[in-house]
């Protein structure tokens, strides 16, 4: 069985954000960028399922939307583990038109499950791996925490408001995974990272989509005013102040 | 057959239809949460501004009696879908039914919780509507013509005003971002006949467990939260104590959970919940910039710590400075005698 993740190429999760152009671009100077850590998460297990040899999980790929400037990302889930990198060759506008761009590629190849993490670190919106499977016509289990497989049968785990609920799907399933789906990320070892320079990174030329959202300009939180400290042999002033100035209890 | 009780004739044909928003209401296992009333009342403001009415749509089983709460909320007809193949949700076919209730009610927006089940619904509808989906928004649209509105980007580092081009617009509202706003209507409960062939062979559920953690983070107004400063798994008894205390839920911070101290579920964070309640206690965080865009969205925090150099005092409102072991018995005594006076 074949695997697909869609990973994103984003900011650090320990950068400063800063805004160019009159608010209206993101400043990417001097970011760092990393695999988005619920992508990151999805690779992991996917690895894991692949190196363990009771799971029918026997190939993962990768796949991004992005300009060649992603590539050291996608080398990133190589030396993970990663068989193989797809690069959808446009920069992403929406989560709408990445989705469309996937949805293309997934069409014309066969995957056992398609996994997407179910937010990304820079715009946060939790859209494109319901996109895709809506786009495909494709069942989805969202907020995935842990995949198991029987007898080559997977049992899905997700979580619903009341607890856990575990499903079992047939035919390919795209699956929007959340934390706990691995416990840990993956850390490439220099084995990992010499072997990710020969393997295969596709590069796929992107289709015509069009967006529905439009990200026009950003701004940062109002700062908060100073905190006011209270001595710990004076908690009642706490009380009094949380009840009486802040109004929350 | 559920019996359906229409509590008032419907004038609606009486004069031109009218556009209306729509609002997801989520069953909580045959209940409604505060969640749901802030939901309406979030889609009771736009539809007030555009002119428009609230239709709600609910999944699974429920009780009139339940719903009726909505009529305080703004919501004047509300939708239910009972058929028991939805009290499981199959992300698929609830779409195809809220896309029935999207044509029947001639809706242009749709507003969702901003949670596990509007993450698995809104994209898939946003592609089914070819309607421009923006998620995690915490306050009204700025302009309704553009429609603009602000959303959470970059994990609660910013925000950015996004502006949504097509007819339909979906937007998911973060849970307790917004308030609830009382607003007395009459409500028409109706039977949904969506049409729509319940049959989704491909997945189905094996197996359910329920948690029993008490109160659930998403759903708790005070939130009493610990860090490495708690100095072991072993010292968590006081601030659970102190939780029990305000009637709040507990959290952690990362390295918490992925020492093991506290249960995954508790991470609060950036790759965590994102959770917004009125106040928020971080007992021995450093905070972390991961940590903070996890709870950027608290109405007030309150930090105790015993580094006054800790990041978490830059966005405190109240701080403490001292070991959080000491302080949390003299909270739990100061706290149990303010509950009792």
């Amino acid at each position: 069985m074949k695997l697909l993740i869609c990973v994103s190429n984003v900011p650090d999760t320990t950068t400063k954000i800063k805004f160019k152009d009159n608010n209206t671009q993101f400043d990417n100077t001097g970011v760092q960028w990393v695999i988005n850590p619920w992508d990151e998460l999805a690779l992991t297990r996917a690895v894991e399922l692949k190196e363990d040899s009771s799971s029918p999980v026997n190939e993962v790929h990768v796949i991004n939307v992005g300009t060649v400037e992603t590539e050291p990302t996608i080398r990133k889930c190589l030396a993970i583990g990663a068989d193989k990198g797809i690069r959808i060759d446009t920069s992403s506008n929406d989560a709408y038109s990445t989705s469309v761009q996937i949805a293309e590629f997934v069409k014309n190849n066969e995957y056992g499950f398609v996994i997407a993490g179910i937010e990304s670190g820079d715009y946060n919106g939790s859209s494109v791996g319901g996109m895709i499977a809506e786009l495909t016509d494709l069942p989805s289990v969202s907020s995935v925490s842990d995949i198991q497989f029987e007898n080559n049968e997977a049992t899905i785990e997700r979580d619903v408001a009341s607890g856990k609920e575990y499903m079992k799907v047939e035919g390919t399933v795209i699956l929007i995974v959340q934390k706990g789906f691995a416990k840990e990320p993956k850390i490439p070892n220099m084995r990992g990272i010499m072997m990710a320079r020969s393997k295969p990174l596709e590069v796929v030329p992107a289709i015509e989509t069009e967006s529905l959202t439009e990200f026009v300009d950003y701004k940062m939180p109002e700062a908060k005013s100073k905190v006011k400290m209270i001595d710990s042999d004076n908690i009642s002033e706490l009380i009094q102040l949380l009840s009486t100035e802040a109004k929350v209890l | 057959m559920r019996v359906v009780e229409n509590l008032k004739l419907e004038t609606y044909n009486f004069k031109l239809k009218k556009m209306s928003v729509l609002v997801y209401i989520q069953n909580f296992n045959g209940k409604l949460k505060k969640q749901n009333l802030e939901l309406a009342s979030y889609a009771a403001k736009i539809a007030d501004a555009k002119g428009e009415s609230v239709v709600g749509i609910i999944m699974g089983e429920i009780d009139n009696s339940e719903i009726e709460r909505l009529a305080n909320y703004g919501v004047s007809k509300v939708l239910i879908a009972g058929d028991t193949v939805l009290n499981t949700r199959i992300n698929k076919l609830f779409t195809q039914v809220i896309e029935k209730a999207v044509t029947a009610e001639d809706v242009n927006v749709i507003i969702l919780p901003d949670n596990n089940e509007g993450k698995a619904l809104a994209p898939r509808l946003s592609v089914k509507l070819k309607a421009g989906f923006v998620s995690g928004v915490m306050e009204l649209p700025s302009s309704y013509d553009p429609f603009m509105v602000s959303k959470r980007a970059f994990s609660g580092k910013a925000f950015a005003n996004v502006k949504v081009n097509s007819p339909i617009k979906i937007l998911s509202l973060m849970n307790n971002s917004f308030g609830l706003y009382e607003n007395t209507t009459e409500l028409a409960i109706e039977d949904f006949s969506h049409g729509v062939n319940l049959v989704d062979a491909k997945s189905k559920l094996v197996d359910s467990r329920m948690f029993d953690e008490g109160i659930s983070l998403f759903d708790a107004d005070i939130v009493v939260s610990g860090g490495r400063g708690m100095k072991s798994a072993d010292n968590w008894k006081p601030l659970e104590e102190l939780a029990d205390v305000l009637g709040a839920a507990t959290a952690c911070s990362r390295p918490v959970s992925d020492d093991g101290w506290r249960s995954h579920n508790e991470h609060v964070g950036q790759t965590g919940k994102v959770i917004a309640p009125n106040l928020y206690f971080a007992f021995g965080i450093s905070g972390a910039i991961q940590h903070v865009a996890g709870v950027s969205g608290a109405k007030c925090l309150v930090a105790i710590n015993n580094d006054s150099d800790a990041p978490i005092f830059q966005v405190a409102d109240y701080g403490i400075l001292d070991d959080a072991q000491k302080v949390l018995p003299k909270l739990v005594e100061a706290f149990k005698e303010f509950k009792s006076e």
